[in-house]
């Protein structure tokens, strides 16, 4: 006994010296370039100990997890939503549920500030706030049926929280879906190959519906795996369509172009029969997402790639290219869901806590789905920081920040200490069977030359078109999922909000109801999609902050409402486990706001900006291609401000709503009921 | 050799879980414990209803 306890301090011990080793290797060296592993070995150490230590004593000491207690799904079996699962497949539900695009976009961006910063959060903030809180939220819904975030919101605190959390979310996916739309088009826009390849997979989905409805009911399996093979073909398809001259032609597109097809796509996507085209895309999305991980692991392992990017760059000063404002907070704003990500919360109170059937799961699923996550985004950021700086800044910077020809952007880049060519652009553009590479911002295209860098190096030279390609079809693939999708969740959230108004347009089954919420959802994420596709500056600067807020915003919601739940169920020693980081994510997405807001700074303050442009407009200091979409740009400018107005006031009224409550609680003014389910013993074995 | 076969085993069935391949399979084991005197749904039916109800909230993030 005391040999094998020996073994265990040794081994942990063993595993905090290496990690300690490599997060300090990382943040002191000063070289040239520093390997991948550094960073693999530290994320990998943070989070084993994270797991073994933090999310163990909140499990036993916290939480007090209990495995003889009956969980929802063993109570409620149905067969169907509730349903005991073994723990690995509700973890790999919930991952597969949790990871999206955020995770590979928000570090791609982040990278502007150095590798330095945007690794840090993701290992502290995953560790400290993003696990916890999917664990919390997992754990507190098990304990109560399954409840989705918006009851609990309206248990703990009353029926405005409620209606804040729904209409916080319903606005974040607008912002969520309108910015990931824009990354797409971005990735598409002038490259016939992504968008054949893109389009492509559309019949591909249609298809493996029909299989799946008519053909061979259910058979989720072969249906997949002839899905993921046709869309490989699709990749190859693409390569051929660009090379003929008609076709070229035909899927060269433009950006506004392109941007009216994703939007029409969302919207029938969401009114059609789900099994037709979202359920089956999101099949496929889902093996191609995890096999991609697995594979890029593998990769990043094999071929051990150099990273190139400095530690920190110059613009931790708040002039950074890609999006504007310092350090703090933006680089938390921006890295978001790879750290801690709101949304998670509404899969953790949504369909995994129907699954866990022992309810001592919840660690396994809600903290390690989500520093499995953290570690998709170190990846992403890997990725991101193997391309050499001056082609990362080349890549993801907008033509209305460094000039639209090749030889003014690559002097301003240069200039700024990042030395690039023009030649050397040509020559990777070509090599990714690319039209230019120049301002393809957004974080796919940059990704997807890091990625296809590191594939076509550890499995084999010369294909790096093809990987690039794939890498973008892997990415658009799951986020027309999240479009689709998320154009029908917010249907309903409309719908329920519209019922209000007039009973009929509630119902979700008349078709007039479903016609007109689709829509209002569509336009809304589409409005801003228009406006990030004619904003010379890229879009995704104001876009991104945007969402990101929201996003930790959302998150903020969350933990106040575990923070009640801490308070009113006897755990108010422990309260600070979800109150700091709920501390911490209100401090940063107020100063992030406050700066949105009140910023004088044309290029952080969203009404500084409105107005920057309205005194060039007035002035005729604007060349005639902007001053053309200037109305439109500065009352987008004024919208975006008055949004994030709302959005800190909701936010606000939450939290001292919260704070209220558990003071009356406290002090015995107004002592909250128990929520909990009553204990019972559970059956299963 | 039997080791390898049950690796083997385990590791289909769970990739036919966590795919929903065996999704009515378990859906017609849970109606034969609770429902004795109920018809259970076609295969068909089962999973046009399932789609409908996975796709009416938030399965996936960003």
């Amino acid at each position: 006994m005391a040999a094998k306890k020996l073994v265990e301090v040794g081994t942990w011990s063993a595993i905090a010296i290496a990690g300690a080793a490599a997060l300090g290797g990382i943040a002191l060296h000063r070289g040239e370039s520093i390997n991948a592993m550094w960073f693999v070995v530290a994320a990998i150490c943070v989070y084993l100990i994270g797991y073994r230590f933090y999310s163990g004593w909140i499990a036993t000491r916290v939480l007090a997890l209990d495995g003889t207690r009956a969980t929802p799904a063993e109570r409620l079996e149905n067969g169907r939503d509730f349903m005991p699962t073994h723990r690995s497949i509700v973890f790999g539900h919930h991952f597969a549920a949790i990871a999206g695009a955020g995770p590979l976009v928000g570090p791609t961006l982040a990278a502007q500030f150095g590798y330095l910063p945007a690794t840090l959060w993701l290992l502290v903030g995953a560790v400290l706030a993003g696990c916890v809180q999917d664990m919390l939220v997992l754990f507190c819904s098990t304990r109560r049926d399954g409840r989705s975030l918006a009851h609990l919101a309206r248990d703990e605190l009353g029926r405005f929280g409620a209606s804040a959390a729904m209409i916080g979310t319903l606005f974040i996916m607008i912002i969520l879906m309108a910015v990931l739309a824009l990354v797409v088009v971005k990735a598409m826009a002038h490259s016939p190959w992504s968008t054949a390849t893109v389009f492509a997979t559309i019949p591909i989905a249609l298809f493996v519906g029909v299989y799946l409805r008519v053909l061979r009911p259910g058979k989720v399996l072969e249906a997949t795996v002839i899905g993921v093979v046709l869309l490989m073909l699709s990749v190859a398809a693409g390569g051929w369509v660009d090379q003929n001259p008609l076709l070229h032609r035909w899927f060269d597109l433009d950006e506004r172009t392109l941007a009216w097809f994703v939007i029409g796509y969302g919207l029938v996507a969401a009114i059609l029969p789900v099994w037709l085209l979202l359920a089956p895309r999101d099949y496929l999305s889902t093996f191609v997402k995890l096999g991609v991980v697995f594979l890029l692991a593998i990769a990043i392992c094999v071929l051990q790639p150099e990273v190139r990017m400095p530690a920190l760059t110059r613009f931790i000063d708040g002039t950074g290219p890609i999006f504007s404002g310092k350090l703090f907070p933006f680089l938390f704003i921006t890295l978001a869901c790879g750290a801690i990500s709101g949304f998670h919360a509404l899969v953790s109170s949504g369909t995994t806590p129907k699954l866990i059937s022992k309810e001592t799961d919840v660690r396994m699923v809600g903290y390690g789905s989500m520093a499995l996550e953290s570690f998709v985004a170190i990846m992403a950021l890997i990725a991101a920081c193997v391309l050499d700086p001056g082609v990362f800044f080349a890549i993801n910077t907008a033509a209305g920040v460094v000039g639209a020809d090749p030889v003014t952007a690559t002097a301003t880049i240069t200039a700024w200490g990042f030395p690039v060519d023009a030649a050397q652009m040509q020559e990777l553009a070509r090599s990714m069977g690319e039209q230019t590479l120049f301002g393809r911002t957004g974080g796919a295209p940059s990704l997807a030359v890091g990625m296809a860098h590191i594939f076509g190096s550890a499995f084999g030279e010369g294909l790096f078109a093809l990987w690039y390609h794939f890498a973008i079809m892997f990415e658009a693939v799951f986020i027309l999922t999240v479009l689709d999708a998320g154009t029908r969740v917010g249907r309903f959230i409309m719908q329920d909000a519209l019922g209000a108004v007039w009973a009929p347009l509630g119902r979700t089954s008349w078709y007039p109801s479903v016609w007109l919420a689709s829509v209002l959802v569509a336009a809304g994420w589409g409005y801003f999609l228009y406006i990030g596709v004619i904003d010379p500056n890229g879009g995704i600067n104001i876009l991104w902050p945007l969402f990101g807020m929201a996003n930790q915003m959302l998150a903020a919601i969350a933990l106040a409402v575990v923070t009640a739940i801490f308070v009113k169920s006897g755990r108010q020693r422990h309260a600070w486990v979800p109150g700091l980081p709920l501390a911490w994510l209100v401090t940063v997405t107020t100063t992030a706001a406050w700066q949105k807001i009140f910023s004088d700074d044309a290029r952080i303050g969203f009404f500084a900006a409105a107005r920057d442009m309205a005194d060039k407009l007035a002035a005729d200091m604007l060349p005639p291609e902007r001053a053309a979409v200037a109305p439109e740009l500065i009352f987008n400018q004024q919208l975006d401000g008055w949004l994030t107005v709302f959005f800190l006031l909701v936010v606000w009224t939450i939290v001292i709503d919260m704070a209220r409550g558990c003071y009356l609680h406290l002090s015995g003014r107004r002592v909250a009921p128990n929520t909990e389910t009553p204990y019972v013993a559970t059956q299963l074995a | 050799m039997s080791a390898l076969t049950t690796i083997i085993r385990r590791l289909w069935s769970g990739l036919r879980a966590f795919s929903g391949d065996d999704a009515y399979e378990r859906y017609l084991e849970h109606h034969r414990r609770r429902h004795l005197d109920a018809v259970p749904l076609e295969r068909a039916e089962f999973h046009a209803a399932e789609a409908e109800r996975r796709w009416s909230q938030v399965n996936r993030c960003c």
